[in-house]
């Protein structure tokens, strides 16, 4: 087997074009399934019997927090690649990376509000969840910073590739001390739902809009990395030809 | 103090050309060399901040300006202090801590004693270990010895004292190892202490989260070796892998 493949990704023409090309088969399957998905959620799925229609913001809060966590996944084996084998291009993904983590984590953040607003009474608690998702944010906004705050993007890069590795591992154990501390201090005042069985009519549409979630994901992501390539090479002769073309 | 950078430069480049020109040394040679270079660079940060004792004072006053914010701020009620204590005692810390980190790098990368370590040919992690042991002897060990003092002004009991000082030994350990990081990666950026907190401090919450676990049973009188144990357990993950992380980020900055 040859690995010629996977040496093309790493030459931005390549990559250029392939994303071009790559882009409507994500958005066009995760636009349908997101529609199918806020249909199935919003109109088919029965109210709650404890929360009636508020749970229904998980159809997007939920998608929106397991995006935040992958999202910093592939934008720390991304910069890794790029790191160890200095593939521009696995830095140009990272980068494009940072920004869609970044919304998707405040999206999760505002649902969740949103959603305790009614719940719990209070738009934030301090809930582990809600804590190491706004500590996730501030990963985020690190690592744009450093990003922002060097001007040279070779150097930019490699700075914030080794923070992203770096903030990876760090994140499980963020994540459990902030767990640990939390049982320790929190009086048990939130309504705590033991995880009931969740009806078939209530998953599938979340199963859909998780799925749609990582293709929309998919989907921007190209059509930023292409900005990003577009402006790494903006004094390459190639652009001329594609552009011209 | 030019007498000190030059025999550190004479011993990195002896050390350095040694093993390259002539066969190649032993296991142990190139062992104690190693070792030899961290300790020359230990012993000249500690120097260089004993001259020049700003390095030294300034964090500690800083910590002691924090902690006299909240009894002016909450009330002076000792008894309401002494419930909010250990989150002052560690979010001071904290503070000062990242403060003081403005020091690890700064003058090194001005005048030129980084790029000779990165060239010298020593391992650019062994004199990352160096420097942040040199840092945390003179930033963490003095804030863990001030904890009492500052523990003392908020109506902490006299028996809790000895555990503080353990736990801000043992966490500042971490949180110089977590800022070496930091400090290294935005080396070379201007004003770059708001981007420096934004990158350290996310990284430091669980040393607080324990520290300041750690710091309240002291004073409650529980059990506080699990807490200390997990803020040994982050240092001792941090002695592994904070300086190689900081050496790659000094060769980055460096390009």
């Amino acid at each position: 087997m040859t690995w010629t493949w996977f040496h093309r990704l790493a030459s931005p023409p390549y990559i250029y074009t392939l994303a071009a090309r790559l882009t409507p088969w994500f958005a066009w399957p995760a636009g349908l399934l997101i529609v199918a998905g806020l249909w199935g959620g919003l109109v088919l799925a029965p109210p709650d019997y404890q929360q009636g229609d508020g749970f229904r913001i998980i159809y997007v809060h939920a998608p929106s927090a397991w995006m935040s966590l992958m999202v910093y996944t592939t934008m720390a084996i991304a910069a890794a690649v790029g790191l160890i084998w200095r593939i521009k291009v696995a830095h140009a993904v990272a980068a494009s990376c940072a920004p869609i983590g970044a919304s998707f984590t405040f999206a999760a953040l505002v649902t969740g509000a949103l959603w305790g607003q009614p719940m719990w009474g209070t738009y934030w608690e301090w809930d582990p969840r809600l804590t190491s998702e706004l500590i996730l944010l501030f990963l985020y906004l690190g690592y744009m910073g450093l990003r922002a705050a060097l001007e040279d993007t070779q150097r930019a890069d490699r700075a914030s590739g080794v923070l992203a590795v770096v903030g990876v591992v760090n994140v499980p154990i963020i994540h459990y001390s902030v767990t640990w501390w939390n049982s320790l201090h929190q009086a048990p005042t939130v309504m705590r739902l033991a995880k009931p069985e969740i009806a078939a009519s209530m998953l599938v549409p979340l199963l859909m809009m998780l799925l749609g979630f990582t293709l929309f994901f998919v989907a921007i992501l190209l059509v930023r990395l292409r900005g990003e390539v577009l402006s790494r090479e903006r004094s390459a002769s190639w652009i001329r030809e594609v552009v011209s073309a | 103090m030019s007498r000190v950078v030059t025999r550190i430069a004479d011993s990195l480049v002896q050390t350095d050309t040694a093993p390259s020109t002539q066969t190649p040394a032993g296991p142990d040679t190139a062992q104690a060399s190693v070792l030899e270079a961290a300790r020359l660079a230990l012993a000249r940060d500690l120097r260089l901040a004993f001259r020049k004792r700003d390095q030294l004072v300034q964090p500690l006053a800083f910590y002691a300006m924090v902690t006299m914010l909240f009894p002016l701020s909450i009330s002076p009620e000792l008894s309401r202090l002494r419930e909010v204590a250990p989150g002052v005692l560690w979010a001071g810390a904290l503070l000062a801590s990242l403060l003081a980190l403005e020091f690890l790098f700064r003058d090194d990368a001005y005048d030129g004693t980084l790029e000779q370590y990165a060239l010298s040919g020593q391992s650019l992690t062994w004199l990352m270990f160096a420097k942040t042991a040199a840092h945390w002897l003179l930033t963490g060990l003095p804030l863990a010895l001030m904890a009492p003092l500052a523990g003392l002004s908020l109506g902490v009991p006299a028996a809790a004292l000895p555990g503080i000082v353990v736990s801000v030994a043992v966490g500042s350990i971490a949180l110089s190892l977590i800022g070496s990081i930091g400090a290294a990666l935005t080396l070379g950026v201007k004003r770059s202490s708001a981007l420096l907190a934004l990158l350290t401090l996310p990284l430091s919450l669980p040393v607080l989260i324990f520290g300041a676990r750690a710091t309240q049973l002291a004073i409650s009188g529980g059990p506080l070796l699990a807490p200390i144990e997990l803020l040994a357990a982050l240092a001792v993950l941090g002695l592994t892998l904070a300086p190689l992380a900081a050496a790659a980020a000094v060769r980055i900055s460096l390009e």
